[in-house]
């Protein structure tokens, strides 16, 4: 793969994430599902990849995978470094307070309780939750908890994102906003992401590259290099013309399985 | 990028604040009284049911007594020192019993939870257990441990050891698979997993369990009390027992409402610890 990459310097690097010729089947017989058959995948350390595709393409099992939840049929996976994984729904664990969730990767890893109380204040004003510490997931708004799952992940010192639709549940508003600060956190840190999304727009939002995946058996259809500088904006007419271009690939690969 | 970064911090926080509200609490006063209230008014209407009953002339005074022979004597027994020993007796071997129960239940739960052939082994074992009626088990306990502390002792933790289970169990089956995977990722593993995800989810149906457990506990002890009579412990059955053989109706029936009494008074502690659960979780629907 030679594809133009705007982020890291084009230097020859060893890639963070592999999926070599990577296969996944479910189930045996008549209920056989192959939800990945033989998808190549390199993410350099650093790179924003978005994975879009329809319904049935296998995005959360790749990043099962990828994220150390599931074996491969076939093919070898490959990770350098700690990845951390994102779900649609926050996850939070409800009997624990904000701050208590954030620091409980913290206190797995064996850090005193001084130091998981300052590290987890510290995560939680990076994203904008300072002063919210104390306080339940449930009196939070569905973005509020996301920064918090956001906050928890980063707490593993991980040096890679894998992200589930991780904005899917949520209204455009707070979606945009989000954006920006997952854009913002990622300059700042270096971290590599694994962004999985049905939504095409949000990838040439966020990504510096977009894999397309076909459904039912998911196979990497094509992948779509985004050169627009950042800061970008989702209304942007460059984001809107390369979301345009995936769409309609999207489609034309969705209408194969209408069977007429 | 700094102007950049400050609008983006001041967007974030004005939905932030639009997106949630502040809770306020209703004043203590307030919450005890809408507490309060109903059950005043369901004991003033038991009571007024139970006249009826009384002035109707179904059955004959001697037998069935009204509040206003019943409360009298419900208020000698309070003045009595030998009531309060025999309350002592019962609550002591309620709380063992019960205490017994509890550690042998969440044992056996946990165990049957996590091994998969043992499940298969007495899972089933242990809700059949739990529907046998605990009385079943007198005569073989007295046969075991004659007319003893230990009879009653091994019959109350029989009835309630199963609840307990039980709540263990269904506990850790409800866990949400999400909360597993999240605490997988957070780098919890086997047993740090249960320690952290699994147990403390499972928290709510555990408290269900136990609960249930308690309800099993004091029949099971009541019922022991009224057949295992032992001379030198006198003990709320065995006043219940002793009223009936001297046809002291109003005293059977003032000792019945301290059963009753006793088994509200610790259903109501386990409903506030319930709801405090629930309050912390955000399961407590707030507008009604």
């Amino acid at each position: 793969m030679t594809l133009a990459q705007p982020r890291p310097p084009a230097t020859a690097v060893t890639p963070t994430l592999a999926l070599r010729a990577v296969s996944k089947v479910f189930g045996q017989g008549r209920d056989r599902v192959v939800a990945l058959d033989g998808v190549d995948l390199d993410v350099a350390p650093g790179e924003f990849v978005c994975v879009v595709g329809a319904s049935g393409c296998g995005k959360s099992t790749a990043l099962n995978l990828l994220a150390g939840l599931d074996r491969p049929s076939a093919g070898q996976v490959e990770v350098t470094g700690r990845p951390a994984l994102m779900f649609q729904e926050a996850a939070l664990f409800p009997w624990l307070t904000v701050r208590d969730n954030v620091a409980l990767p913290l206190r797995l890893a064996g850090a005193s309780r001084t130091e998981r109380a300052r590290r987890a204040d510290e995560l939680l004003e990076r994203v904008h939750l300072a002063g919210q510490g104390s306080r339940r997931p449930h009196e939070l708004s569905g973005g509020m908890r996301q920064r918090v799952a956001l906050a928890r992940s980063l707490a593993q010192d991980v040096d890679v994102l894998l992200m589930d639709e991780p904005f899917g549940a949520l209204d455009a508003m707070t979606r945009d906003l989000l954006h920006d600060e997952l854009e913002r956190l990622w300059t700042a840190s270096g971290l590599t992401v694994v962004f999985v999304t049905h939504n095409v727009r949000e990838a040439a939002r966020l990504g510096d590259r977009i894999v397309l995946l076909t459904s039912r058996p998911g196979r990497v259809a094509e992948e779509f290099p985004v050169d627009i500088p950042r800061p970008r904006r989702i209304d942007s007419t460059e984001v809107s013309g390369l979301a345009a271009t995936v769409t309609d690939r999207l489609r034309a690969e969705v209408s194969r399985h209408g069977g007429r | 990028m700094a102007v950049a970064e400050r609008d983006l911090a001041s967007q974030l926080a004005g939905l932030d604040a639009l997106e949630t509200d502040p809770e306020r609490p209703p004043g203590r006063g307030r919450r005890l009284w809408s507490a309060g209230w109903p059950k005043l008014a369901a004991v003033a209407l038991a009571l007024g049911a139970w006249q009826a009953v009384v002035w109707s002339g179904w059955k004959p005074e001697y037998a069935l007594p009204g509040p206003d022979r019943v409360f009298p004597e419900l208020g000698r027994l309070l003045g009595d020192g030998r009531f309060w020993k025999s309350v002592g007796i019962t609550m002591q071997r309620a709380l063992t019993g019960y205490a017994v129960a509890v550690v042998v239940g969440s044992i056996l739960g946990l165990a049957v939870a996590r091994v998969p052939l043992l499940r298969r082994a007495v899972g089933s074992m242990i809700t059949g257990l739990q529907t046998m009626p605990s009385i079943a088990w007198f005569p073989l306990a007295i046969l075991l441990f004659q007319l003893s502390e230990s009879a009653i002792l091994f019959v109350v933790v029989l009835g309630a050891a199963p609840s307990v289970a039980n709540g263990l169990i269904a506990g850790v089956d409800h866990v949400p698979p999400l909360l597993l995977r999240a605490g997988h990722m957070v780098g919890a593993r086997g047993l740090t997993l249960y320690r952290h995800v699994v147990l403390p989810a499972s928290l709510p149906t555990y408290v269900a369990g136990l609960k249930q457990g308690w309800a099993f506990a004091w029949r099971s002890l009541m019922a022991g009390e009224l057949l295992v009579i032992i001379a030198t412990k006198p003990s709320i059955g065995a006043g219940l027992q002793n009223a009936r053989e001297l046809a002291d109706s109003p005293g059977l029936i003032a000792y019945m409402i301290v059963v009753l009494f006793i088994g509200i008074v610790v259903d109501t502690v386990f409903g506030r610890v319930d709801t405090s659960i629930r309050r912390r979780w955000g399961l407590l629907e707030r507008a009604v």
